[in-house]
């Protein structure tokens, strides 16, 4: 911009041929190839795993198995050029769907994920007063906050998206986490300009969420443009399919014909049905899904 | 919020066809936001199935009249208190544009939220309550609107239906709050008269607005333009980090503004080091051919070595960054303690972050307050101007010239307090950089560690006063020197005798001691010699400093001797003095000494001989790989 406005920069120069590129390099230039909506999400993915690589000690990616958990951890290996450099970790209920274990053993070994698989308590453990399926997930956090106290991580990086339920539209991207894993929803730090809160608390620590700002669409066009592999309960088997994958036990099909990511996307175009109606957990009281999230549900 | 809506425009699996619009809605609390946006979702048929007949039942059952706002106040929290305490997006349609819609509170205790809301926003929408017409929040909205770029601003008078939409009372606010946006910078795209309750100029003029000629609602948010290309201004490429994965380094960043290409000649600010990208880096494809452009997440590498660290600015030679320690901020504040002249902060400009002071403060207003009267101190909500001063050099640029570099937020104890727009940068002494070309060595690493059998290392020994550094430096030195290797030390008061002699003990000037001391290290390391590093270093922040530029070559011993045992022996008799008054600042009969918590080797030296300790750092200096073991280990290197 200088050299716009103000020729004698390059005037500055004491080498002359230097000079002379320097004059020419930004008359000369072609146009850099326009970013696509799909480019502009994975760009601002990229420079949050960044920052969160950059400024934590010891993180990790919470790893589902779900369609954006595999979403992010291709964008982490695109942020740090092949390999992702912190642990995958799997908190498992041991209720996920076969397709769903057969896919983390495979993809673990071929993506060369550092892969921590870490057990929930048992359901007893948990709540009682939860209804059931929240009672369920809920046992999830638990396992979560073992696997924190376990390995001292001060950074989670989970795929939550701020489409998906209402009280995740609410969310930080640098989400901070009170001692018992617990989320102050009223006393959440500002976020601006891509700055973000990265001071934990001693002992406490942060939720990162790099896919914050995607869709549900997005997801399945950046999963068809990267050809990135999924498990094929998403895709529609005898009139159904799952549109959102958790326990065996509390998640259903939803009726559907669409047996490709295309024809997936054409059904979200036309579909008002919430993606994670097929999760129980969301619809057994009004405030049950927020009681969760407050305790320290992804 | 799954909101997705039918329509009539063809399917867009790619998602790529239709510009997607940020619009934030604001405005004091009560003049009806929620409202406007529930109305919005239902013109627009946003809503899902259902959902509008649910929550009139839910509004039923508790025996209230359905509010259009109550399909925001989804959490149980919000019903309870009747306001919106956080932001929330929504996405929807109008013919031309998809547009997710940030709903940010009214009211002044969540302003941190509005801002979070607004600063992700390409266009805003500022509400007015006709019947109540501009107050403080509006006021303060408009202002932080305009210090958080957001240039497009369409300007709704609701509640019309409360003035019986009366012209007269629409014109008057319409002048007030436009005299107030233009004195800010800000032209209003539109101002539109509605009522968000009956739909009135929501998506259509109906007949009690028939004197209103202008765009609805719906129309206006449908000629707001997505955020302008960056990339004609000058390249800034600040740097996030340095990977070192594989036998590349790869220099990472997001283009903030401009473009690069592999073979464009670049100057890494403020350091003002030049060098020529070798090649732009990705996954799974690498390299890239293509000129990369602002917004890009990239990677590239140089053509040569250069010690580059997070927050540096890759620029082109001659469009840099300027390069300062001192500059004028336009401001908001949202800490509770107000901002005071002499306040010591931490700023951040990007990656980079600085330890900075306020050296003055004018211009400081409640921007909701007509009646602007300048306070000393900028208070919580307030904003104002300041000038800092900088404990390292950062480089930017001023908003009017790049509002992506030129802005800045400012953290108190690891929390953002505050944030602004950087109105001008006092350039520093520094020579012009691109007169400064780095001459390389002529001698290869590998041909210095073949002879002294080391790798060029910074041993950086911290503790108290009086805890056996420099004894242990002198030991270390020795035994290095005598095994054919090529030990330095230097001293942290000697250096102050010479190269420091223009530092004092303030926090800012340890921190410049500190970061001289580890270039030279550093450079000392780099030409394969081991630079053994003997000064209190009391700051945690510092000693990082310090290990960031020495980096992988950085080995950090923690001389841990007890405190009572330093003072005891105390053979310059600093602790003496320092008892008796006489030696302000010095470290170690307070609590300033922050010990390292993560060194790479600890002695207590009230534990140990000097030899011990001597065999314990050649010990680690050979387990993290600087002395070679065997003369067998170099042999196979070859």
């Amino acid at each position: 911009m200088h050299l716009l406005k103000d020729d004698s920069a390059a005037d500055r120069l004491s080498n002359p041929a230097l000079a002379e590129r320097v004059r020419t390099q930004k008359f000369s230039a072609e146009l850099a190839p326009s970013m696509d909506h799909l480019d502009q999400l994975e760009a601002q993915s990229i420079y949050i795993l960044r920052e969160a690589f950059a400024r934590l000690k010891k993180i990790a990616l919470l790893w589902s198995l779900g369609k954006d958990s595999n979403v992010m951890i291709w964008l982490a290996r695109k942020a740090f050029f092949g390999r992702m450099p912190f642990p995958a970790l799997h908190v498992d209920t041991g209720k996920k769907f076969p397709e769903m274990y057969r896919f983390r053993d495979h993809y673990g070994k071929e993506w060369d994920l550092d892969l921590r698989v870490e057990p929930c308590p048992p359901i007893d453990a948990v709540d009682p007063t939860l209804p059931p399926a929240a009672r369920s997930a809920a046992r999830k956090t638990e396992g979560l906050k073992m696997a924190l106290a376990k390995y001292g991580f001060d950074g989670l990086i989970a795929g939550i998206r701020r489409d998906e339920e209402a009280t995740r539209a609410k969310e930080r991207v640098f989400s901070p986490r009170g001692l018992e894993g617990n989320w102050d929803v009223r006393d959440q730090p500002p976020e601006f300009w891509d700055h973000f809160n990265a001071s934990p608390p001693q002992g406490a620590h942060l939720r990162i969420h790099p896919i914050l700002h995607w869709t549900e669409a997005d997801i399945w066009a950046y999963t068809k443009r990267e050809n990135i592999p999924i498990i094929p309960l998403y895709l529609a088997k005898d009139g159904k399919r799952y549109r959102s994958l958790g326990d065996q036990d509390i998640t259903n099909p939803v009726a559907s014909t669409a047996s490709s990511i295309d024809e997936i996307l054409i059904e979200l175009e036309q579909t008002k049905v919430p993606e994670r109606s097929g999760r129980a957990l969301d619809h057994e009281t009004e405030d049950a899904f927020e009681r969760l999230r407050v305790a320290g549900y992804l | 919020m799954n909101m997705i809506v039918t329509t009539a425009s063809p399917a867009t699996p790619n998602g790529t066809t239709r510009p997607q619009v940020r619009i934030v809605i604001v405005g004091h609390v009560d003049h009806g936001k929620s409202t406007l946006v529930g109305r919005l979702l239902h013109e627009t048929g946003s809503l899902p199935e259902g959902k509008l007949e649910m929550l009139k039942a839910v509004s039923a059952r508790r025996g209230m009249p359905f509010e259009w706002s109550f399909l925001l106040d989804a959490l149980q929290t919000e019903r309870d208190q009747g306001i919106t305490i956080d932001t929330t997006q929504i996405r929807f349609r109008t013919n031309s544009r998809d547009i997710v819609l940030i709903d940010a509170p009214g009211h002044a205790e969540f302003l941190r939220n509005m801002i979070t809301g607004a600063s992700q926003a390409d266009g805003a929408v500022l509400i007015i309550d006709a019947l109540e017409g501009v107050r403080d929040q509006t006021r303060r909205h408009g202002y932080l609107l305009h210090l958080l770029g957001v240039k497009q601003v369409a300007v709704v008078v609701n509640k019309m239906d409360r003035v019986d939409f009366s012209a007269d009372r629409f014109k008057e606010i319409s002048d007030e709050i436009s005299a107030h946006l233009s004195g800010l910078g800000v032209t209003p795209t539109a101002v539109i008269p509605i009522s968000a309750r009956d739909g009135d100029g929501v998506a259509e003029r109906t007949d009690r607005i028939d004197w209103y000629k202008g765009p609805t609602v719906v129309e206006a948010l449908d000629r707001l333009e997505p955020a302008r290309a960056l990339e004609a201004l000058a390249l800034r490429l600040p740097v996030q980090a340095i990977y070192k994965f594989d036998d590349r380094r790869i220099v990472a960043g997001r283009i903030e503004s401009g473009s690069l290409i592999a073979g464009d000649e670049i100057v890494i600010m403020p350091a003002g080091k030049i060098a020529k990208i070798k090649t732009v880096e990705s996954w799974p494809v690498t390299p890239l051919a293509g000129r990369q452009g602002a917004g890009r997440s990239v990677g590239i590498t140089l053509d040569r070595e250069l010690f580059i660290e997070r927050g540096d600015i890759i620029a082109h030679a001659g469009s840099a960054p300027r390069e300062t320690r001192r500059l004028r901020a336009r401001i908001f504040w949202l800490h509770d303690k107000p901002l005071a002249k002499g306040d010591q902060l931490l700023v951040r400009c990007g990656p980079k972050e600085s330890r900075a002071t306020v050296v003055a403060i004018e211009k400081a207003v409640d921007p909701g307050e007509l009646s602007s009267t300048e306070n000393k101190a900028i208070g919580r909500n307030h904003v104002g101007e300041i000038d800092i001063s900088l404990s390292n050099p950062i480089a930017t640029d001023p908003y009017t010239e790049n509002p992506r570099t030129g802005r800045l937020v400012i953290e108190v104890s690891g929390r953002i307090a505050g944030g602004g727009l950087v109105l001008s940068v006092d350039a520093g002494q520094r020579a012009m950089p691109v007169d400064i070309v780095p001459v390389e060595s002529a001698l290869r690493p590998d041909e210095r560690s073949a002879r002294y059998r080391h790798n060029g290392a910074v041993v950086w020994l911290t503790g108290l006063p009086a805890s056996g550094k420099s004894t242990l430096a002198r030991a270390l030195e020795r035994r290095l020197f005598t095994n054919g290797g090529s030990p330095i030390l230097l001293d942290g008061d000697t250096l102050r005798a010479g190269l420091n002699n223009d530092l004092g003990f303030s926090a800012a000037d340890r921190s410049e001691n500190i970061r001289r001391l580890a270039e030279v290290a550093t450079h000392l390391a780099r030409n394969g010699h081991i630079a053994i590093v003997a000064a209190v270093s009391p700051a945690r922040e510092d000693r990082a400093a310090a290990r960031r530029i020495a980096d992988t070559a950085f080995r950090e011993i923690h001389v841990a001797t007890p405190a009572e045992v330093c003072e005891e022996r105390d053979p310059k008799g600093h602790y003496k003095k320092a008892r008796a008054g006489a030696l302000a600042s010095f470290t170690g009969i307070g609590n300033d000494y922050e010990a390292p918590q993560a060194a790479e080797l600890v002695i207590d030296t009230s534990k140990r001989t000097v030899t011990e300790a001597a065999d314990e750092i050649e010990h680690m200096l050979k387990t993290t790989g600087v002395l070679f073991d065997e003369v067998v280990d170099l042999a196979a290197n070859i």
